[in-house]
């Protein structure tokens, strides 16, 4: 059940893009049609999970036993790039279709606010392994939802007459706040 | 020095980071609901980004260009985790609100995009005043947006009471929801104000 909190937590009350406004040139940058946003949800759902779960034996094994937290920030990134590279590396060797399908997110991902946000949100609130795990699962899913929303509203955008200098990231900044309003009904809905 | 002037002037408005290049918007929306924590985050990030484009454009001939990535990585980092333990020693109530998001500083696309567009291949003297420039044009940026939201949203300056008694804040500039629609104005008037400026110089 407290996992179950946990998941809901994350995908709606404490949606990564809409409230905590992290993954943001992401957001923005790959929302013009809703099949490339699923991909880009899909692959950082999973860069997500690998990369919480090898943050967490990093911080848990290495950090903490040595004392060495302070150097969090710069060991989670080149963990995080290094894996994502790995990754790329290891998928376009044995599942190719899956490269066509995914791969130039990948390269997007390695360097970004989204995937570094949740490792570092695990050890601030000292999840366990398996929470962590659930927290990154439903981070990413949460993405991948507001992603999917906001692509959906943005192809019906194409139809819109927009004022021309609202247009393009305006009028899309303006746009995610309206599904940020909605988002907000959610709030209370769950307290952790 | 005129050249110089020029390097610097254009991260202010014609090349802002923030509402016309629109990079690093992550922090532009998180931590603007007050002045103090805009102007924190973007001191932070001028001291940042200036002092990585001096270091690149310092060990940019040592640096194969295979690696280059990496290496702009791991120095960003470095200046960044050193500005996390100043604030945190002299600042320690800053250093809470900002959170996350003060690490997150390693991340954003306007620091590595300087260093790779322009840090690698200008000189030191250059690649400072062009760190100064952006990093100028970012906090600005996060002033004005931390301004707007604070001044309308609590009806406060820097913590002091500026509007009378009987405004009635409206919470939603406070709230995510808020931030997101002001930013897609704000993104729109200044987007008016360059093409005039462009105009006018064609």
């Amino acid at each position: 059940m407290e996992y179950l909190t946990l998941f809901i937590s994350a995908v709606i009350v404490n949606n990564f893009v809409l409230t905590r406004f992290l993954g943001l040139c992401i957001f923005f940058g790959v929302s013009k049609n809703v099949n490339a946003s699923f991909g880009m949800g899909m692959a950082v759902t999973a860069v997500m999970t690998i990369s919480s779960l090898l943050a967490w034996l990093v911080y848990n094994f290495v950090l903490l036993r040595l004392n060495l937290t302070f150097l969090t920030t710069i060991v989670f990134v080149l963990l995080i790039a290094s894996t994502v590279q790995l990754l790329e590396m290891v998928i376009k060797k044995h599942v190719p279709t899956l490269y066509n399908m995914w791969g130039i997110y990948l390269m997007l991902i390695a360097v970004n606010c989204v995937v570094l946000g949740v490792p570092l949100i695990n050890v601030e609130s000292n999840y366990t392994f398996s929470k962590s795990i659930v927290h990154a699962i439903g981070s990413g899913v949460g993405f991948g939802v507001a992603i999917v929303l906001m692509a959906s509203l943005r192809e019906k955008l194409r139809l819109a007459d927009v004022p021309k200098s609202l247009d393009g990231l305006g009028i899309a900044f303006i746009l995610a706040g309206m599904l940020a309003l909605s988002f907000l009904g959610f709030s209370g809905m769950i307290s952790i | 020095m005129r050249e110089l002037w020029s390097i610097f002037s254009k991260g202010i408005l014609l090349e802002n980071p923030i509402f016309v290049l629109a990079l690093s918007l992550c922090p532009a929306l998180a931590v603007t609901s007050s002045v103090m924590t805009s102007l924190t985050m973007g001191l932070t990030v001028l001291f940042v980004i200036t002092a990585n484009n001096v270091s690149i454009s310092i060990v940019k001939n040592f640096v194969n260009p295979k690696v280059r990535l990496p290496v702009y990585i791991v120095s960003i980092a470095t200046i960044v985790t050193v500005s996390q333990l100043v604030l945190q020693a002299y600042f320690p109530l800053l250093y809470k609100a900002l959170g996350i998001y003060l690490a997150l500083v390693v991340v954003f696309a306007i620091i590595l995009a300087r260093a790779e567009v322009f840090a690698s291949k200008n000189n030191v003297v250059r690649s400072f005043c062009d760190g100064l420039g952006m990093g100028a044009g970012f906090a600005i940026a996060m002033v004005i947006i931390g301004g707007i939201r604070e001044i309308f949203g609590s009806g406060t300056f820097l913590g002091i009471n500026i509007m009378p008694a009987s405004y009635d804040a409206p919470l939603i500039l406070i709230l995510p929801a808020g931030a997101f629609i002001l930013i897609g104005y704000l993104i729109g008037g200044v987007k008016i104000i360059v093409q005039r400026i462009e105009k006018a110089k064609a």
